[in-house]
């Protein structure tokens, strides 16, 4: 391990490393802050530039964005009270109350140590961990990850929005049919290409994440510009008050983040959880353990309260990497995007990578150290500037958006043809939106559609058509056993609701 | 009456997942493929199956979650607008080239979402266009195909 640390520290402390990861982390702290936009969106909107670079320092920018716009976010959680990202709606609890009480520095500073923490501690965890589930997961077969892979896209679907299962799982098989289109991996035989030769290879990867985070994020804010609902109340950007923690909310932080960050990252690594359950499950945890004096507090400007969420979703962030680097099935939304750029790059993930590209998977999780570092450094001193991006006009916003849309697929593939069919994915997205059909799931499904039909493909043959695959190995029958759970458990939820 | 439209959307999505069923059913494999136990048309048949179970589960079971959705206080006039913006923007990309075009299509963007300091909608279309193009290309080494600019000699 120490070796794998050191070949990590000289990939990631190399000049052009380290200054990816301050663009990423700075790239996605403003992204991140823009309510509405997400890490999805700001990883995609990235992956154009990521093209010039090898696969290491791509995944490197990539994980800057990622734990910027995570931090990025709980900025106008706190100053707006409307979360950049789904993972920062805990932080607005206590975070806005405590702003509109005159400290908003303060709140922004507390996020910003927890977050600090919260990263580092996970990083940690993930140093420890990944490369022994490596070594467990190379006795993974088809089955296996076949299970395995049905276990992340039922469990990501279940926890979208509260009663929206179904939806997902529509989603879910929408993704999974995108990717059936083009060839056949096996046999070349073309599928669903209504003889048009532009779809021979399939649809791409980076034109489906533009069109159904990117390009309809900007349509669906442009869409509900005049929604009264989504408009926010305003701190002052200008008046934020101090950023110094005295030494009794220290205290505080000190016993909410070790806890925080277990509970994080341990909810990062299950396949399809993350940030956002994290953050509320220890939001819920903290105001359970703490005194009922300081339960009081909670929903009014509670340290612990801020603190927790704040700390889970970072470290969830660091979690979501395990079953991505060490299994190769992205465990959210974001790691589907990450997993989807690194296949581009000729880069497979999983229980090998750590042995093949060795660079690549320790120069991520130690460029996870200095990500921490950088947005520390970047956020603390940095708050009252960083703030004021908030009021930047959407006239200039959307735009901008939509062009480094069109760029990512234009510079791709130098086709008309594959601008219209992004033009008319993120449509149709935009308008499944206003329904509540979540896009995460769809992305996740689109990533994993030609690894799972693969492994059903060997499991199948393997068995000689049989599917008694799925029950053979006490793995995969365990695995499938959850996955029916989940299933069953949801649909009976559903009637009991009506009931 | 109320019409459910997650409903309606249900409907259409269990109609497209027949149609894809039907043409998953119509791929042609090789005829010593034909009976294998896993061919080219095996996991199109079981998702055409499984988003006709998905979408007839939302059909059958009730929406305790129904979506209202205030239409009037949408902004579809300008989202179009900039929906066919970008169609004639993909449209011309490759014809005319990414610099112009580019430019064009921000600056027009600007304009019909109601901007109108002409100074900063300069600034923020033709010279970061550039600076984007020079990133991209010069620095990167990212190819970027623009006949105009070629055609006038600043592009090699």
């Amino acid at each position: 391990m120490i070796e794998g640390i050191l070949i990590g520290l000289t990939t990631a402390l190399t000049f052009q490393n380290i200054l990816m990861v301050m663009v990423g982390c700075f790239f996605g702290t403003i992204i991140g802050m823009l309510p509405g936009l997400g890490p999805m969106t700001a990883i995609a909107l990235m992956i154009p530039i990521t093209y010039g670079f090898d696969p290491a320092t791509g995944l490197i920018l990539m994980a800057g964005v990622y734990y910027g716009a995570v931090f990025g976010g709980s900025t106008s959680s706190i100053l707006l009270n409307a979360p950049g990202v789904p993972g920062t709606v805990a932080t607005s609890f206590d975070g806005y109350p405590m702003a509109q009480q005159g400290k908003a520095g303060k709140a922004l500073a507390i996020a910003a140590w927890s977050s600090f923490a919260g990263g580092t501690l996970s990083a940690i965890y993930l140093l420890f961990m990944a490369p022994s589930l490596s070594k467990v997961s190379l006795s993974f077969r088809s089955p296996d990850y076949f299970a395995l892979m049905i276990l992340g896209l039922t469990a990501i679907a279940a926890f979208s929005s509260k009663g929206q299962f179904l939806k997902a799982m529509m989603m879910v098989v929408l993704g999974l049919m995108l990717a059936s289109v083009g060839q056949d991996s096996l046999s070349d035989i073309t599928r669903f290409t209504f003889n048009n030769m532009n779809l021979t290879d399939g649809i791409s990867f980076v034109l489906v994440v533009m069109a159904t985070f990117a390009m309809s994020e900007a349509l669906t804010i442009i869409l509900k510009r005049n929604d009264p609902t989504s408009a926010a109340k305003q701190v002052s950007l200008t008046e934020l008050g101090s950023i110094k923690i005295n030494k009794e909310e220290r205290t505080k932080m000190y016993k909410t983040i070790p806890r925080s960050s277990v509970v994080g990252f341990l909810i990062g690594v299950l396949p399809g959880a993350g940030a956002t359950i994290a953050s509320f499950l220890a939001y819920g945890m903290e105001r359970n353990v703490v005194s009922d004096e300081e339960k009081e507090k909670f929903g009014k400007g509670s340290v612990n309260g801020l603190s927790a969420p704040e700390t889970a979703n970072n470290a969830a962030c660091s979690g979501s990497f395990v079953p991505m680097l060490t299994l190769g099935i992205p465990g959210s939304g974001t790691t589907a995007v990450m997993l989807g750029a690194l296949l581009g790059f000729g880069v497979q993930p999983g229980p090998r990578l750590y042995m093949t590209n060795p660079e690549i998977f320790w120069s991520i999780i130690m460029s996870m150290y200095i990500g921490m570092v950088i947005l520390l450094i970047l956020n603390l001193p940095l708050i009252p500037y960083i703030a004021r991006i908030l009021a930047v006009p959407k006239n200039y916003l959307i735009p901008l958006i939509l062009f480094f849309s069109v760029t990512g697929i234009y510079v791709m593939s130098f086709n008309n043809f594959d601008i219209y069919l992004m033009i008319g994915i993120a449509v149709v997205a935009t308008f499944l939106r206003l329904y509540d059909f979540p896009m995460p799931p769809l992305i996740l499904a689109f990533v994993l559609g030609g690894l799972m039909e693969e492994n059903l493909r060997r499991s199948l043959l393997l068995s000689n058509g049989s599917w008694e695959f799925l029950w053979d190995r006490t793995l995969t029958a365990c695995i499938l056993a959850t996955t029916i759970l989940i299933v069953v458990w949801h649909i009976y939820k559903t009637f009991k609701r009506k009931n | 009456m109320n019409i459910n439209t997650t409903k309606i959307i249900s409907l259409l999505f269990f109609i497209f997942s027949a149609f894809y069923l039907y043409t998953a059913y119509q791929i042609q494999v090789f005829a010593f493929d034909e009976n294998a136990p896993f061919n080219a048309r095996t996991f199109p048949i079981y998702l055409g199956y499984a988003g006709l179970f998905f979408s007839g589960l939302k059909l059958i079971l009730p929406d305790p979650n129904t979506i209202k959705v205030d239409h009037k206080s949408l902004e579809y006039k300008k989202t179009g607008i900039l929906i066919l913006i970008a169609i004639i923007y993909g449209a011309t990309i490759l014809k005319v080239g990414y610099f112009l075009t580019t430019s064009l299509f921000l600056f027009a963007s600007y304009y019909f979402l109601g901007e109108r300091r002409w100074i900063l909608m300069f600034l923020l279309s033709f010279p970061f266009v550039a600076a984007f193009m020079y990133l991209l290309h010069g620095i990167l080494d990212i190819y970027l195909r623009d006949p105009f600019l070629q055609s006038i000699g600043v592009m090699g």
